[in-house]
Protein backbone atom coordinates (compact mmCIF):
# COMPACT_ATOMS: atom_id res chain seq x y z
CA UNK A 1 0.00 0.00 0.00
CA UNK A 2 1.31 3.72 -0.99
CA UNK A 3 0.20 7.14 -1.46
CA UNK A 4 0.09 7.81 -5.30
CA UNK A 5 0.77 11.80 -6.39
CA UNK A 6 0.56 12.66 -10.17
CA UNK A 7 3.91 14.67 -10.25
CA UNK A 8 3.10 17.13 -13.26
CA UNK A 9 5.87 19.11 -15.32
CA UNK A 10 6.25 21.69 -17.90
CA UNK A 11 8.81 20.59 -20.68
CA UNK A 12 10.51 18.26 -18.27
CA UNK A 13 10.58 21.01 -15.20
CA UNK A 14 8.62 20.09 -11.94
CA UNK A 15 6.72 23.39 -11.21
CA UNK A 16 6.42 24.27 -7.34
CA UNK A 17 2.83 23.33 -7.37
CA UNK A 18 4.26 19.71 -8.16
CA UNK A 19 6.27 19.67 -5.12
CA UNK A 20 3.50 21.15 -3.17
CA UNK A 21 1.61 18.21 -4.02
CA UNK A 22 4.47 15.68 -3.55
CA UNK A 23 4.97 17.13 -0.11
CA UNK A 24 0.90 16.81 0.82
CA UNK A 25 1.00 13.43 -0.25
CA UNK A 26 4.09 12.88 1.92
CA UNK A 27 2.55 13.84 4.70
CA UNK A 28 -0.64 11.66 4.49
CA UNK A 29 1.64 8.69 3.68
CA UNK A 30 3.54 9.43 7.35
CA UNK A 31 0.58 9.56 9.20
CA UNK A 32 -0.35 6.04 7.41
CA UNK A 33 2.85 4.69 8.07
CA UNK A 34 3.16 4.54 4.23
CA UNK A 35 5.11 5.51 1.58
CA UNK A 36 4.39 8.10 -1.45
CA UNK A 37 5.09 7.12 -5.32
CA UNK A 38 5.30 10.12 -7.86
CA UNK A 39 4.06 9.17 -11.12
CA UNK A 40 5.58 11.44 -14.10
CA UNK A 41 4.57 10.92 -17.15
CA UNK A 42 6.36 11.88 -20.56
CA UNK A 43 9.15 13.29 -21.27
CA UNK A 44 11.94 14.25 -17.63
CA UNK A 45 14.98 14.19 -16.83
CA UNK A 46 16.18 11.25 -14.20
CA UNK A 47 17.93 13.98 -12.33
CA UNK A 48 14.52 16.27 -12.34
CA UNK A 49 13.02 13.44 -11.62
CA UNK A 50 15.25 12.48 -8.51
CA UNK A 51 14.51 16.14 -6.83
CA UNK A 52 10.88 14.92 -6.01
CA UNK A 53 12.73 13.05 -3.32
CA UNK A 54 13.33 16.38 -1.89
CA UNK A 55 9.57 17.32 -1.15
CA UNK A 56 9.42 13.49 0.70
CA UNK A 57 8.95 11.04 -2.30
CA UNK A 58 10.44 7.75 -2.01
CA UNK A 59 9.85 6.69 -5.82
CA UNK A 60 9.05 8.30 -8.49
CA UNK A 61 7.89 6.06 -11.66
CA UNK A 62 8.57 7.30 -14.46
CA UNK A 63 6.13 6.71 -17.53
CA UNK A 64 8.44 7.91 -20.93
CA UNK A 65 6.17 7.12 -23.55
CA UNK A 66 6.63 10.89 -25.72
CA UNK A 67 3.02 11.25 -26.52
CA UNK A 68 2.29 11.54 -22.91
CA UNK A 69 3.78 15.14 -23.05
CA UNK A 70 0.80 16.53 -24.28
CA UNK A 71 -2.21 16.27 -21.49
CA UNK A 72 -4.73 13.30 -22.88
CA UNK A 73 -7.07 12.57 -19.71
CA UNK A 74 -7.95 9.39 -20.96
CA UNK A 75 -4.31 8.53 -20.88
CA UNK A 76 -2.88 9.80 -18.01
CA UNK A 77 -6.19 8.31 -16.35
CA UNK A 78 -5.17 4.59 -17.39
CA UNK A 79 -1.44 5.17 -15.92
CA UNK A 80 -2.56 6.38 -12.67
CA UNK A 81 -5.32 3.55 -12.48
CA UNK A 82 -2.92 1.34 -13.96
CA UNK A 83 -0.17 1.98 -11.00
CA UNK A 84 -2.55 2.14 -7.82
CA UNK A 85 -3.73 -1.36 -8.84
CA UNK A 86 0.28 -2.07 -8.58
CA UNK A 87 0.77 -0.21 -5.97
CA UNK A 88 -2.64 -1.26 -3.95
CA UNK A 89 -2.70 2.54 -3.42
CA UNK A 90 -5.36 3.58 -0.84
CA UNK A 91 -5.13 7.70 -2.02
CA UNK A 92 -4.39 9.56 -5.20
CA UNK A 93 -3.40 12.81 -5.20
CA UNK A 94 -3.03 15.22 -7.95
CA UNK A 95 -3.78 19.12 -8.47
CA UNK A 96 -6.62 21.34 -8.35
CA UNK A 97 -5.73 22.92 -11.99
CA UNK A 98 -6.15 22.08 -16.07
CA UNK A 99 -4.64 18.76 -16.04
CA UNK A 100 -6.03 17.56 -12.28
CA UNK A 101 -9.17 18.73 -13.15
CA UNK A 102 -9.46 16.57 -16.15
CA UNK A 103 -7.71 13.30 -14.91
CA UNK A 104 -8.72 13.14 -11.14
CA UNK A 105 -12.50 12.66 -11.54
CA UNK A 106 -11.66 9.62 -15.01
CA UNK A 107 -9.95 7.95 -12.00
CA UNK A 108 -12.70 8.64 -9.57
CA UNK A 109 -15.00 7.17 -11.48
CA UNK A 110 -13.00 4.08 -12.92
CA UNK A 111 -12.10 3.38 -9.20
CA UNK A 112 -15.27 3.74 -7.65
CA UNK A 113 -13.28 6.46 -5.31
CA UNK A 114 -14.53 9.47 -3.58
CA UNK A 115 -13.54 12.85 -4.65
CA UNK A 116 -12.82 16.10 -3.45
CA UNK A 117 -11.64 18.91 -6.12
CA UNK A 118 -9.71 21.65 -4.61
CA UNK A 119 -8.75 20.73 -1.05
CA UNK A 120 -7.06 23.31 1.62
CA UNK A 121 -6.22 21.15 4.14
CA UNK A 122 -4.39 17.69 5.34
CA UNK A 123 -6.75 15.35 5.93
CA UNK A 124 -8.36 14.37 9.33
CA UNK A 125 -8.32 11.25 9.86
CA UNK A 126 -9.81 11.22 13.20
CA UNK A 127 -13.12 10.25 12.09
CA UNK A 128 -13.01 9.31 8.44
CA UNK A 129 -11.41 11.13 5.98
CA UNK A 130 -12.69 14.67 6.12
CA UNK A 131 -10.50 17.52 3.94
CA UNK A 132 -12.01 20.90 4.23
CA UNK A 133 -12.04 22.79 0.50
CA UNK A 134 -13.71 26.16 -0.76
CA UNK A 135 -17.34 25.92 -1.60
CA UNK A 136 -19.14 29.01 -3.02
CA UNK A 137 -16.59 29.96 -5.18
CA UNK A 138 -14.83 31.46 -2.06
CA UNK A 139 -17.53 32.72 0.16
CA UNK A 140 -17.57 29.43 2.66
CA UNK A 141 -15.49 26.22 3.15
CA UNK A 142 -16.91 22.70 3.86
CA UNK A 143 -15.65 19.56 5.66
CA UNK A 144 -16.18 17.04 3.65
CA UNK A 145 -15.62 13.18 4.30
CA UNK A 146 -14.96 10.39 1.67
CA UNK A 147 -16.51 7.22 2.31
CA UNK A 148 -15.12 4.80 0.07
CA UNK A 149 -12.11 2.81 0.06
CA UNK A 150 -10.13 4.39 -2.35
CA UNK A 151 -9.88 8.06 -2.05
CA UNK A 152 -8.67 10.87 -4.84
CA UNK A 153 -8.02 14.67 -3.57
CA UNK A 154 -6.75 17.56 -5.43
CA UNK A 155 -5.37 20.56 -4.40
CA UNK A 156 -5.54 24.02 -4.38
CA UNK A 157 -2.37 25.15 -5.92
CA UNK A 158 -0.05 28.03 -3.85
CA UNK A 159 -2.00 26.76 -0.75
CA UNK A 160 0.86 24.45 1.32
CA UNK A 161 3.91 25.87 1.53
CA UNK A 162 6.82 23.58 0.62
CA UNK A 163 9.94 22.89 3.01
CA UNK A 164 11.96 21.38 0.32
CA UNK A 165 14.16 18.76 2.13
CA UNK A 166 17.39 16.71 1.11
CA UNK A 167 16.63 13.36 -0.45
CA UNK A 168 17.10 12.01 -4.08
CA UNK A 169 13.63 9.49 -4.76
CA UNK A 170 14.58 5.99 -6.44
CA UNK A 171 13.46 6.54 -10.17
CA UNK A 172 11.45 3.40 -12.12
CA UNK A 173 10.36 3.31 -15.34
CA UNK A 174 7.06 1.87 -16.24
CA UNK A 175 5.92 0.48 -19.47
CA UNK A 176 1.92 1.61 -19.67
CA UNK A 177 -0.07 -0.35 -22.57
CA UNK A 178 -1.80 2.35 -24.38
CA UNK A 179 -4.74 1.76 -27.36
CA UNK A 180 -5.22 4.35 -29.96
CA UNK A 181 -8.60 5.81 -28.43
CA UNK A 182 -6.31 7.06 -25.75
CA UNK A 183 -4.69 9.35 -27.70
CA UNK A 184 -7.66 10.43 -30.27
CA UNK A 185 -7.83 13.63 -29.20
CA UNK A 186 -5.36 15.97 -31.89
CA UNK A 187 -3.66 18.69 -30.98
CA UNK A 188 -3.90 20.89 -33.67
CA UNK A 189 -2.42 23.69 -32.28
CA UNK A 190 -1.03 25.34 -29.15
CA UNK A 191 -0.49 29.34 -28.07
CA UNK A 192 1.75 29.73 -24.74
CA UNK A 193 1.79 33.06 -22.97
CA UNK A 194 5.72 32.85 -22.25
CA UNK A 195 7.71 34.76 -19.36
CA UNK A 196 4.14 35.46 -17.82
CA UNK A 197 3.76 34.01 -14.36
CA UNK A 198 0.45 31.98 -14.80
CA UNK A 199 -2.41 33.51 -12.57
CA UNK A 200 -3.23 30.39 -10.61
CA UNK A 201 0.36 30.12 -9.42
CA UNK A 202 1.29 33.60 -9.15
CA UNK A 203 2.31 34.71 -5.55
CA UNK A 204 2.08 38.56 -6.37
CA UNK A 205 -0.90 39.39 -8.01
CA UNK A 206 -2.06 43.24 -9.55
CA UNK A 207 -5.70 43.42 -10.37
CA UNK A 208 -7.89 46.24 -11.62
CA UNK A 209 -11.32 47.13 -12.27
CA UNK A 210 -13.58 49.51 -13.89
CA UNK A 211 -12.15 52.62 -12.14
CA UNK A 212 -8.94 52.22 -13.92
CA UNK A 213 -11.62 53.80 -16.64
CA UNK A 214 -9.71 52.62 -19.95
CA UNK A 215 -7.51 49.76 -21.27
CA UNK A 216 -5.15 52.83 -21.98
CA UNK A 217 -4.66 53.15 -18.29
CA UNK A 218 -3.18 49.84 -17.80
CA UNK A 219 0.29 50.47 -17.95
CA UNK A 220 0.85 51.70 -14.54
CA UNK A 221 -0.83 47.98 -13.39
CA UNK A 222 1.66 46.40 -15.80
CA UNK A 223 4.72 48.78 -14.56
CA UNK A 224 3.83 47.47 -10.98
CA UNK A 225 3.35 44.06 -11.48
CA UNK A 226 6.53 44.13 -13.44
CA UNK A 227 8.91 45.67 -10.66
CA UNK A 228 7.27 43.15 -8.33
CA UNK A 229 7.51 40.54 -10.44
CA UNK A 230 3.30 39.98 -10.05
CA UNK A 231 0.47 38.40 -12.63
CA UNK A 232 -2.30 40.78 -14.03
CA UNK A 233 -5.64 40.25 -12.89
CA UNK A 234 -9.05 42.00 -13.30
CA UNK A 235 -12.41 42.05 -12.61
CA UNK A 236 -15.69 40.95 -14.55
CA UNK A 237 -16.67 44.13 -16.19
CA UNK A 238 -13.11 44.72 -17.31
CA UNK A 239 -12.88 41.28 -18.84
CA UNK A 240 -16.80 41.77 -20.21
CA UNK A 241 -15.85 45.45 -21.99
CA UNK A 242 -12.97 43.27 -23.07
CA UNK A 243 -10.23 45.83 -21.88
CA UNK A 244 -8.44 42.78 -20.35
CA UNK A 245 -8.21 39.06 -22.30
CA UNK A 246 -11.50 36.66 -20.26
CA UNK A 247 -8.23 34.69 -18.74
CA UNK A 248 -7.41 37.48 -16.22
CA UNK A 249 -11.19 37.70 -15.00
CA UNK A 250 -10.99 36.18 -11.25
CA UNK A 251 -14.43 36.63 -8.99
CA UNK A 252 -16.96 34.17 -8.78
CA UNK A 253 -17.66 33.66 -12.33
CA UNK A 254 -14.27 33.36 -13.56
CA UNK A 255 -10.85 32.23 -11.42
CA UNK A 256 -9.99 31.59 -8.12
CA UNK A 257 -7.21 32.69 -6.82
CA UNK A 258 -5.04 32.52 -3.34
CA UNK A 259 -1.29 34.51 -3.75
CA UNK A 260 0.35 35.89 -0.92
CA UNK A 261 -0.42 39.51 -1.78
CA UNK A 262 -3.45 40.80 -4.16
CA UNK A 263 -3.83 44.36 -4.86
CA UNK A 264 -7.29 45.64 -6.00
CA UNK A 265 -6.88 49.23 -8.27
CA UNK A 266 -10.04 50.93 -8.90
CA UNK A 267 -12.28 47.41 -7.94
CA UNK A 268 -15.08 48.15 -5.56
CA UNK A 269 -15.54 45.24 -4.03
CA UNK A 270 -18.55 43.50 -5.39
CA UNK A 271 -19.55 40.10 -2.90
CA UNK A 272 -18.48 37.84 -6.44
CA UNK A 273 -15.39 39.40 -6.73
CA UNK A 274 -14.64 38.84 -3.57
CA UNK A 275 -15.73 34.97 -3.68
CA UNK A 276 -12.71 34.79 -5.87
CA UNK A 277 -10.05 36.53 -4.14
CA UNK A 278 -10.72 36.34 -0.73
CA UNK A 279 -8.13 33.45 0.22
CA UNK A 280 -5.60 35.79 -0.95
CA UNK A 281 -3.25 36.02 2.27
CA UNK A 282 -2.70 39.97 1.96
CA UNK A 283 -5.06 42.48 0.39
CA UNK A 284 -4.21 45.48 -0.67
CA UNK A 285 -6.87 47.90 -1.89
CA UNK A 286 -6.52 51.24 -3.52
CA UNK A 287 -9.47 52.97 -4.97
CA UNK A 288 -10.65 56.90 -4.85
CA UNK A 289 -14.31 55.78 -3.15
CA UNK A 290 -13.80 55.51 0.36
CA UNK A 291 -17.16 54.14 0.57
CA UNK A 292 -15.81 50.93 -1.66
CA UNK A 293 -16.91 48.14 -0.05
CA UNK A 294 -13.40 46.19 -0.79
CA UNK A 295 -11.83 48.33 1.64
CA UNK A 296 -13.62 46.28 4.50
CA UNK A 297 -12.04 43.16 3.15
CA UNK A 298 -8.40 44.50 2.94
CA UNK A 299 -5.73 44.42 5.28
CA UNK A 300 -4.20 47.62 3.92
CA UNK A 301 -5.87 50.45 2.10
CA UNK A 302 -5.40 53.60 0.14
CA UNK A 303 -7.90 56.71 -0.86
CA UNK A 304 -6.46 57.53 -4.53
CA UNK A 305 -6.26 58.18 -7.56
CA UNK A 306 -4.93 54.91 -8.85
CA UNK A 307 -3.27 57.12 -11.87
CA UNK A 308 -1.30 58.70 -9.03
CA UNK A 309 -0.99 56.44 -6.41
CA UNK A 310 0.20 53.23 -8.42
CA UNK A 311 3.35 55.24 -10.20
CA UNK A 312 4.15 56.10 -6.81
CA UNK A 313 3.77 52.54 -5.60
CA UNK A 314 5.99 51.16 -8.10
CA UNK A 315 8.70 53.82 -7.78
CA UNK A 316 8.44 53.01 -3.62
CA UNK A 317 8.53 49.13 -4.48
CA UNK A 318 11.52 49.75 -6.84
CA UNK A 319 13.49 52.02 -4.19
CA UNK A 320 12.73 48.82 -1.70
CA UNK A 321 14.16 46.51 -4.14
CA UNK A 322 17.65 48.79 -4.41
CA UNK A 323 18.06 49.19 -1.19
CA UNK A 324 17.30 45.48 0.06
CA UNK A 325 19.36 43.75 -2.91
CA UNK B 1 -26.98 15.19 -33.70
CA UNK B 2 -28.18 14.93 -30.24
CA UNK B 3 -26.95 17.07 -27.38
CA UNK B 4 -27.10 16.72 -23.60
CA UNK B 5 -26.69 19.61 -21.75
CA UNK B 6 -26.19 19.34 -18.01
CA UNK B 7 -27.66 21.48 -16.14
CA UNK B 8 -26.88 22.42 -12.57
CA UNK B 9 -29.26 24.71 -9.90
CA UNK B 10 -27.45 26.85 -7.77
CA UNK B 11 -27.84 29.99 -5.50
CA UNK B 12 -27.96 33.66 -7.50
CA UNK B 13 -24.14 34.93 -7.30
CA UNK B 14 -25.12 37.35 -4.86
CA UNK B 15 -26.18 35.28 -2.14
CA UNK B 16 -25.06 36.20 1.38
CA UNK B 17 -23.73 32.33 2.36
CA UNK B 18 -25.27 31.27 5.64
CA UNK B 19 -25.47 27.95 7.86
CA UNK B 20 -27.93 26.43 10.09
CA UNK B 21 -28.25 23.27 12.45
CA UNK B 22 -24.93 23.67 13.77
CA UNK B 23 -22.81 24.61 10.58
CA UNK B 24 -24.27 21.55 8.74
CA UNK B 25 -26.26 22.67 6.55
CA UNK B 26 -26.64 25.94 3.87
CA UNK B 27 -29.17 27.60 4.75
CA UNK B 28 -31.91 27.88 2.07
CA UNK B 29 -33.90 30.57 3.17
CA UNK B 30 -34.42 33.79 1.38
CA UNK B 31 -32.02 32.31 -1.35
CA UNK B 32 -33.07 32.77 -5.13
CA UNK B 33 -31.54 29.60 -7.01
CA UNK B 34 -30.91 30.09 -10.51
CA UNK B 35 -28.85 28.11 -13.45
CA UNK B 36 -25.57 27.85 -12.73
CA UNK B 37 -23.76 30.39 -15.04
CA UNK B 38 -21.23 28.23 -16.75
CA UNK B 39 -24.26 26.41 -17.65
CA UNK B 40 -26.45 28.93 -18.75
CA UNK B 41 -24.27 31.21 -20.56
CA UNK B 42 -21.81 29.02 -22.26
CA UNK B 43 -23.15 25.24 -22.53
CA UNK B 44 -26.56 25.94 -23.01
CA UNK B 45 -26.68 28.85 -25.35
CA UNK B 46 -24.21 27.08 -27.68
CA UNK B 47 -26.26 23.67 -27.80
CA UNK B 48 -28.81 25.97 -28.80
CA UNK B 49 -26.45 28.02 -31.30
CA UNK B 50 -25.76 24.51 -32.82
CA UNK B 51 -29.94 23.62 -32.94
CA UNK B 52 -30.43 26.84 -34.92
CA UNK B 53 -27.15 26.68 -37.49
CA UNK B 54 -29.07 22.87 -38.25
CA UNK B 55 -25.51 21.23 -36.89
CA UNK B 56 -28.04 19.44 -33.96
CA UNK B 57 -31.49 17.62 -34.24
CA UNK B 58 -32.09 17.45 -30.17
CA UNK B 59 -31.42 19.33 -27.48
CA UNK B 60 -31.67 17.75 -24.32
CA UNK B 61 -31.26 19.36 -20.69
CA UNK B 62 -30.60 17.20 -17.81
CA UNK B 63 -30.81 18.10 -14.11
CA UNK B 64 -29.87 15.92 -10.79
CA UNK B 65 -32.52 17.58 -8.26
CA UNK B 66 -35.70 16.92 -6.38
CA UNK B 67 -38.74 18.37 -7.22
CA UNK B 68 -37.37 22.76 -6.34
CA UNK B 69 -35.16 22.32 -9.32
CA UNK B 70 -38.09 22.38 -11.72
CA UNK B 71 -38.33 26.15 -11.63
CA UNK B 72 -34.74 26.06 -12.97
CA UNK B 73 -34.77 23.48 -15.51
CA UNK B 74 -37.98 25.47 -17.05
CA UNK B 75 -36.12 28.73 -16.99
CA UNK B 76 -33.25 26.64 -18.94
CA UNK B 77 -36.25 25.48 -21.40
CA UNK B 78 -37.14 29.05 -21.78
CA UNK B 79 -34.07 29.96 -23.25
CA UNK B 80 -34.70 26.46 -25.36
CA UNK B 81 -34.07 23.12 -25.62
CA UNK B 82 -36.68 20.32 -26.82
CA UNK B 83 -37.14 18.60 -23.24
CA UNK B 84 -36.02 18.58 -20.35
CA UNK B 85 -34.78 15.43 -17.66
CA UNK B 86 -34.71 15.62 -14.20
CA UNK B 87 -33.39 12.90 -11.95
CA UNK B 88 -35.29 12.92 -9.09
CA UNK B 89 -32.13 12.76 -6.54
CA UNK B 90 -30.04 15.44 -4.67
CA UNK B 91 -26.57 15.26 -3.37
CA UNK B 92 -23.23 17.40 -2.88
CA UNK B 93 -21.35 14.24 -4.22
CA UNK B 94 -19.95 15.02 -7.54
CA UNK B 95 -19.38 11.00 -7.98
CA UNK B 96 -23.20 10.47 -7.32
CA UNK B 97 -24.38 13.50 -9.66
CA UNK B 98 -22.09 12.05 -12.61
CA UNK B 99 -23.40 8.57 -12.39
CA UNK B 100 -26.67 9.39 -11.91
CA UNK B 101 -26.11 11.71 -15.62
CA UNK B 102 -24.31 9.05 -17.22
CA UNK B 103 -26.77 6.18 -16.44
CA UNK B 104 -29.48 8.34 -18.28
CA UNK B 105 -27.15 9.62 -20.97
CA UNK B 106 -26.06 5.72 -21.97
CA UNK B 107 -30.37 5.18 -22.67
CA UNK B 108 -30.19 8.69 -25.09
CA UNK B 109 -27.15 8.06 -27.82
CA UNK B 110 -26.05 11.80 -27.28
CA UNK B 111 -23.31 12.23 -29.07
CA UNK B 112 -21.84 15.69 -27.40
CA UNK B 113 -22.47 16.63 -23.68
CA UNK B 114 -22.11 19.97 -22.79
CA UNK B 115 -21.21 21.16 -19.20
CA UNK B 116 -20.61 24.43 -17.52
CA UNK B 117 -16.47 24.14 -16.06
CA UNK B 118 -18.17 24.30 -12.87
CA UNK B 119 -20.65 25.00 -10.84
CA UNK B 120 -20.65 27.69 -8.44
CA UNK B 121 -21.93 25.91 -5.12
CA UNK B 122 -19.40 23.06 -4.38
CA UNK B 123 -17.02 24.05 -7.16
CA UNK B 124 -15.78 20.60 -8.09
CA UNK B 125 -15.71 21.09 -11.53
CA UNK B 126 -15.44 17.98 -11.54
CA UNK B 127 -19.06 15.92 -13.59
CA UNK B 128 -17.83 16.54 -16.87
CA UNK B 129 -14.53 14.33 -16.33
CA UNK B 130 -16.53 12.18 -14.26
CA UNK B 131 -19.32 11.83 -16.83
CA UNK B 132 -16.69 10.81 -19.68
CA UNK B 133 -15.36 8.47 -17.59
CA UNK B 134 -18.41 6.44 -16.72
CA UNK B 135 -19.24 7.13 -20.45
CA UNK B 136 -16.14 6.19 -21.59
CA UNK B 137 -15.58 8.88 -24.29
CA UNK B 138 -13.48 11.41 -24.42
CA UNK B 139 -13.37 14.53 -22.34
CA UNK B 140 -12.28 18.48 -23.32
CA UNK B 141 -11.89 20.74 -20.03
CA UNK B 142 -12.63 24.30 -19.95
CA UNK B 143 -13.24 24.84 -23.79
CA UNK B 144 -13.29 28.44 -24.52
CA UNK B 145 -14.39 28.06 -28.57
CA UNK B 146 -16.36 25.39 -30.22
CA UNK B 147 -17.64 24.17 -33.31
CA UNK B 148 -18.75 21.16 -35.08
CA UNK B 149 -18.30 19.93 -38.07
CA UNK B 150 -18.29 16.11 -40.03
CA UNK B 151 -19.06 14.22 -37.08
CA UNK B 152 -16.04 16.09 -35.09
CA UNK B 153 -15.49 18.50 -32.88
CA UNK B 154 -12.76 21.52 -33.17
CA UNK B 155 -12.23 23.30 -29.51
CA UNK B 156 -10.17 25.67 -28.45
CA UNK B 157 -9.67 25.07 -24.51
CA UNK B 158 -7.45 26.47 -22.06
CA UNK B 159 -4.05 24.88 -21.02
CA UNK B 160 -1.70 25.61 -18.26
CA UNK B 161 -0.40 29.41 -19.63
CA UNK B 162 -2.25 29.68 -22.64
CA UNK B 163 -4.53 28.00 -25.41
CA UNK B 164 -4.42 24.96 -27.31
CA UNK B 165 -6.96 23.75 -30.45
CA UNK B 166 -7.98 20.05 -30.03
CA UNK B 167 -10.06 18.27 -32.79
CA UNK B 168 -11.75 14.84 -31.50
CA UNK B 169 -14.36 12.91 -33.34
CA UNK B 170 -17.88 12.55 -31.66
CA UNK B 171 -19.29 11.52 -28.83
CA UNK B 172 -16.97 14.04 -26.40
CA UNK B 173 -18.06 15.51 -23.67
CA UNK B 174 -17.31 19.50 -23.24
CA UNK B 175 -17.09 21.55 -20.68
CA UNK B 176 -17.27 25.48 -21.39
CA UNK B 177 -15.77 28.74 -20.14
CA UNK B 178 -16.18 32.15 -21.20
CA UNK B 179 -15.53 32.84 -24.66
CA UNK B 180 -18.33 29.38 -25.85
CA UNK B 181 -21.25 31.34 -26.43
CA UNK B 182 -22.56 34.56 -25.11
CA UNK B 183 -25.28 35.11 -22.45
CA UNK B 184 -29.08 35.09 -23.57
CA UNK B 185 -31.98 36.73 -22.35
CA UNK B 186 -35.66 34.54 -22.84
CA UNK B 187 -37.93 36.10 -24.65
CA UNK B 188 -41.77 35.87 -23.67
CA UNK B 189 -42.48 33.65 -26.35
CA UNK B 190 -39.91 30.92 -25.27
CA UNK B 191 -41.25 31.32 -21.74
CA UNK B 192 -44.30 30.57 -23.06
CA UNK B 193 -43.33 27.86 -25.19
CA UNK B 194 -41.26 26.29 -21.97
CA UNK B 195 -44.95 25.58 -19.62
CA UNK B 196 -45.92 23.00 -22.69
CA UNK B 197 -42.19 21.61 -23.22
CA UNK B 198 -41.65 17.69 -21.87
CA UNK B 199 -39.99 17.74 -18.38
CA UNK B 200 -39.60 13.98 -17.54
CA UNK B 201 -38.93 13.08 -14.03
CA UNK B 202 -36.55 9.71 -13.77
CA UNK B 203 -36.36 7.90 -11.07
CA UNK B 204 -32.83 7.98 -9.67
CA UNK B 205 -30.41 4.99 -10.51
CA UNK B 206 -29.21 2.62 -7.13
CA UNK B 207 -25.96 4.53 -6.56
CA UNK B 208 -24.29 5.39 -3.40
CA UNK B 209 -23.02 8.91 -2.87
CA UNK B 210 -18.83 8.46 -1.92
CA UNK B 211 -18.55 12.11 0.25
CA UNK B 212 -20.23 13.76 2.49
CA UNK B 213 -20.42 17.48 3.68
CA UNK B 214 -20.01 17.12 7.48
CA UNK B 215 -19.86 21.03 8.15
CA UNK B 216 -19.15 24.30 6.82
CA UNK B 217 -17.58 27.21 7.87
CA UNK B 218 -17.33 30.88 6.60
CA UNK B 219 -13.56 32.14 6.21
CA UNK B 220 -12.36 34.47 8.98
CA UNK B 221 -13.42 37.95 8.89
CA UNK B 222 -10.55 40.43 8.63
CA UNK B 223 -9.58 42.28 11.58
CA UNK B 224 -9.90 45.89 10.47
CA UNK B 225 -7.85 47.54 7.46
CA UNK B 226 -5.03 49.93 7.99
CA UNK B 227 -5.06 52.75 5.69
CA UNK B 228 -1.85 54.26 4.20
CA UNK B 229 -1.72 57.89 3.18
CA UNK B 230 -1.70 57.83 -0.45
CA UNK B 231 1.53 60.22 -0.27
CA UNK B 232 3.51 57.47 1.67
CA UNK B 233 3.94 54.33 -0.30
CA UNK B 234 7.07 53.69 1.15
CA UNK B 235 5.43 52.91 4.30
CA UNK B 236 3.02 50.40 2.47
CA UNK B 237 6.14 48.78 1.09
CA UNK B 238 7.59 48.51 4.49
CA UNK B 239 5.17 47.27 5.81
CA UNK B 240 4.14 44.71 3.21
CA UNK B 241 8.14 43.01 3.94
CA UNK B 242 8.10 43.70 7.62
CA UNK B 243 4.73 42.77 8.74
CA UNK B 244 2.56 40.82 5.90
CA UNK B 245 5.99 39.29 5.19
CA UNK B 246 4.52 39.02 1.35
CA UNK B 247 7.56 41.17 -0.49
Amino acid sequence: MSIIVLAEHTQGVFKKKSFEAVQYAAAIAEKQGTTVTAVAVGTVADSELQSLGQAGAKKVLHIADARLDNLSARAYAKVLIAVAQKEDAKVIVALHDVTGKAVAPRVSAALKAGLVAGAVSYPDTTNGFVVKKTVFSGKAFAFVNITSDIKVVTLMPNTFPVKKGEGAAAVEKLDVSFDDKDFSIQVKEVSKVTGAVPLSEAELVVSGGRGMKGPENWYVLEDLAKELGAALACSRPVADAHWRPHHEHVGQTGGTIRPNLYIAVGISGAIQHLAGVNGSKTIVVINKDPEAPFFKAADYGVIGDAMEVVPRLTAAVKKFKETHG
Amino acid sequence: MKILVCISQVPDTTTKIAFSDNNTHFSTQGVTFIINPYDEWYALVRALELKEGGVASDVHLVTVGKADAEPVIRKALALGGDEAIRIDTDSSDPYLVAAQIAEYAKTGNYDLVLCGKESIDYNNGAVGALLAGFLDINFIGFATNVQIENNAATVKREIEGGEETDTCALPLVISCQKGVAEARIPNMRGIMAARTKPLKVVAPADIQPLTNIVSYELPPAKTGVKMISPENMDELVELLHSEAKVI
